[in-house]
């Protein structure tokens, strides 16, 4: 989630070659020539099925789709609604924008009073630290979500802290692990941040657990696999949360699922979350704001309204891979929150396509070619 | 147009309109102005190179470097006359030309043997070898009474694809 959207880092070990088949969603008919009899100079030069995709992905696709923030429709474009519309900003920006940064600010002092104390002098007495550690982080949490007017209502039973488990979440800003975090003191993996987001993930949500991953560096995804089997094992830590988009999305679509979370060999739990744009549109859209910006809108806002399930805990199936378990799961969470899959990598805002799709179109083209000019 | 303001007038639909020779409706239009804002981020006026490739379908495209000179930079009016070829009101002869504007690479009104290696090259990528396609080239031209150094010019291009029922048209998404 960096605001730097030009760098194109080539992400290849991403792009597996074990990925479902990205033909079967497209929507344009395939750009293989029908094998019809004998080739001619018309069939070469007929390269109107490649053209027609090309320009069908020029014109509307549903990559970019999923990372568009779709403003509200104005609704105070007329003489009485206008002046309301005015009371409602005035309201909001000059009464409980205040109010709620003062509640914040108290949960802050509250939080820190605490937590200092408890972090240094009860070092000896781990399990308890631990314990008043999660809870004072679901304090401040809650204490966030609060400053926000967070009106979220959860479905489901409340996760349970057990050995060998995962929760995944679909993802649509950094707020969704603040709403998770209030009920549930999760461990997370989280793209290592700058600025102050960076100095809380190094503080406090080392107490919790956490994971840093670079998605900058290729490398990096052995030693982030690793340490998430290591977690997982450890009976004393906190249940780890993971989102396996990888990054932000509207929360009208869900990109496709990385495999990691599903194959540590343990239940995953999915969580799926919809917000309700009634108030405000919480997706944070990383290219046009900063997370500041993004938390000052909200906190400006009448209120972040969303759902919460807490849904079935899966565990795969005999002979399904860790990418079939992987879709199943994000099918699960896509029909609970009502949102569209896609079959695209979310990484692909940061980087280019791998050459494979290209070169299977290319395949596929060839092995045409040379058979019709064998035909008589 | 000027610079890319997010608001379009009517005269400068009709200007655009004018401009693709009435292939796209006024709605589709201003559709295809939401598009181009979205995809031109930071509202110079054209969409750069690496904004066209920053959508992964056209990037996987066996065309897209061909297709990117021709559509690289171009401003809205250009851009809607580009995609013009793509829409359901065009004729044969006009998706013909399109097609031929992708081969004749060097702009010279004539489309060689090599002109059309290039392409082939293109869509068939490492899995023939140059041998393949000279090959097949030689062959089909033979048959169809051209030669190696034959110069296609857009009339034969209209003899040869005319009958094949060409189908190359793309919905633009209307509100």
């Amino acid at each position: 989630m960096n605001s730097n959207s030009n760098e194109t880092v080539k992400l290849s070990s991403e792009l597996d070659l074990d990925r479902p088949n990205l033909e079967d969603y497209l929507p344009s008919g395939s750009s293989i020539q029908e094998p019809r009899g004998k080739l001619r100079l018309r069939d070469l030069l007929d390269i109107s099925p490649t053209l027609t995709e090309a320009a069908g992905a020029i014109i509307d696709d549903s990559f970019t789709r999923c990372f568009k923030s779709n403003p509200p429709e104005p609704w105070n474009w007329n003489v009485y609604l206008f002046p309301i519309w005015c009371c409602g900003v005035v309201i909001r920006y000059f009464i409980l924008f205040p109010v709620r940064v003062l509640i914040l600010t108290i949960g802050w002092i509250i939080f820190l009073s605490s937590y200092i104390p408890v972090h240094f002098l009860l070092k000896g007495h781990d399990k308890l630290r631990k314990k008043m550690e999660r809870s004072l982080v679901e304090l401040i949490c809650s204490f966030f979500v609060a400053s926000w007017t967070g009106v979220v209502k959860y479905h489901g039973p409340r996760p349970s802290i057990r050995p060998k488990q995962v929760f995944v979440a679909n993802h649509t800003s950094m707020i969704d692990f603040i709403i998770l975090e209030q009920m549930t003191a999760f461990a997370v993996i989280m793209q290592k941040h700058p600025g102050w987001v960076g100095l809380l993930q190094s503080t406090i949500l080392e107490s919790v657990g956490c994971i840093w991953f670079n998605r900058s560096e290729s490398k990096d995804r052995e030693v982030v696999a690793r340490k998430l089997r290591d977690h997982v094992q450890g009976a004393e830590n906190n249940p780890l949360l993971i989102f396996p988009e990888g990054t932000c999305v509207n929360n009208h679509y869900t990109v496709m699922f990385k495999k990691g979370a599903f194959e540590l060999g343990c239940t995953v739990c999915p969580v799926a979350i919809k917000y309700n744009k009634i108030a405000v549109d919480a997706f944070w859209n990383s290219r046009k704001q900063s997370f500041t910006m993004h938390l000052l809108q909200l906190m400006t806002s009448w209120a972040v309204v969303c759902d919460v399930w807490y849904l079935e805990p899966q565990n795969i199936k005999p002979g399904e891979t860790a990418i079939a378990f992987a879709e199943r799961v994000r099918d699960i969470i896509s029909v609970r929150a009502g949102l569209k899959k896609v079959p695209w990598d979310g990484y692909l805002k940061y980087s280019r396509p791998s050459p494979k799709h290209r070169e299977q179109k290319q395949q596929s083209f060839s092995e045409s070619m040379l058979r019709r000019l064998e035909e008589k | 147009m000027g610079s890319a303001s997010s608001v379009l007038t009517q005269y400068d639909i009709e200007e655009v309109q004018e401009h693709c020779s009435n292939l796209f409706s006024q709605q589709e239009i201003v559709s295809l102005y939401q598009r181009f804002c979205q995809l031109d981020r930071n509202a110079k006026g054209f969409i750069s190179a690496d904004e066209f490739l920053s959508v992964p379908e056209f990037a996987m495209n066996p065309l897209s470097q061909r297709l990117l000179k021709m559509v690289d930079g171009l401003n809205f009016k250009d851009f809607v006359a580009f995609l013009s070829a793509f829409s359901g009101k065009a004729t044969t002869q006009q998706k013909i030309e399109f097609i031929f504007k992708v081969y004749d690479s060097d702009n010279n009104g004539k489309v060689s043997f090599n002109d059309i290696l290039e392409v082939l090259r293109d869509l068939s990528g490492s899995f023939m070898s140059d041998e393949q396609r000279e090959k097949v080239l030689r062959q089909v031209l033979q048959e169809a009474g051209y030669s190696k150094e034959s110069y296609l010019m857009l009339d034969d291009f209209i003899k040869v694809l005319s009958r094949s029922g060409l189908k190359m048209e793309v919905e633009v998404p209307v509100d």
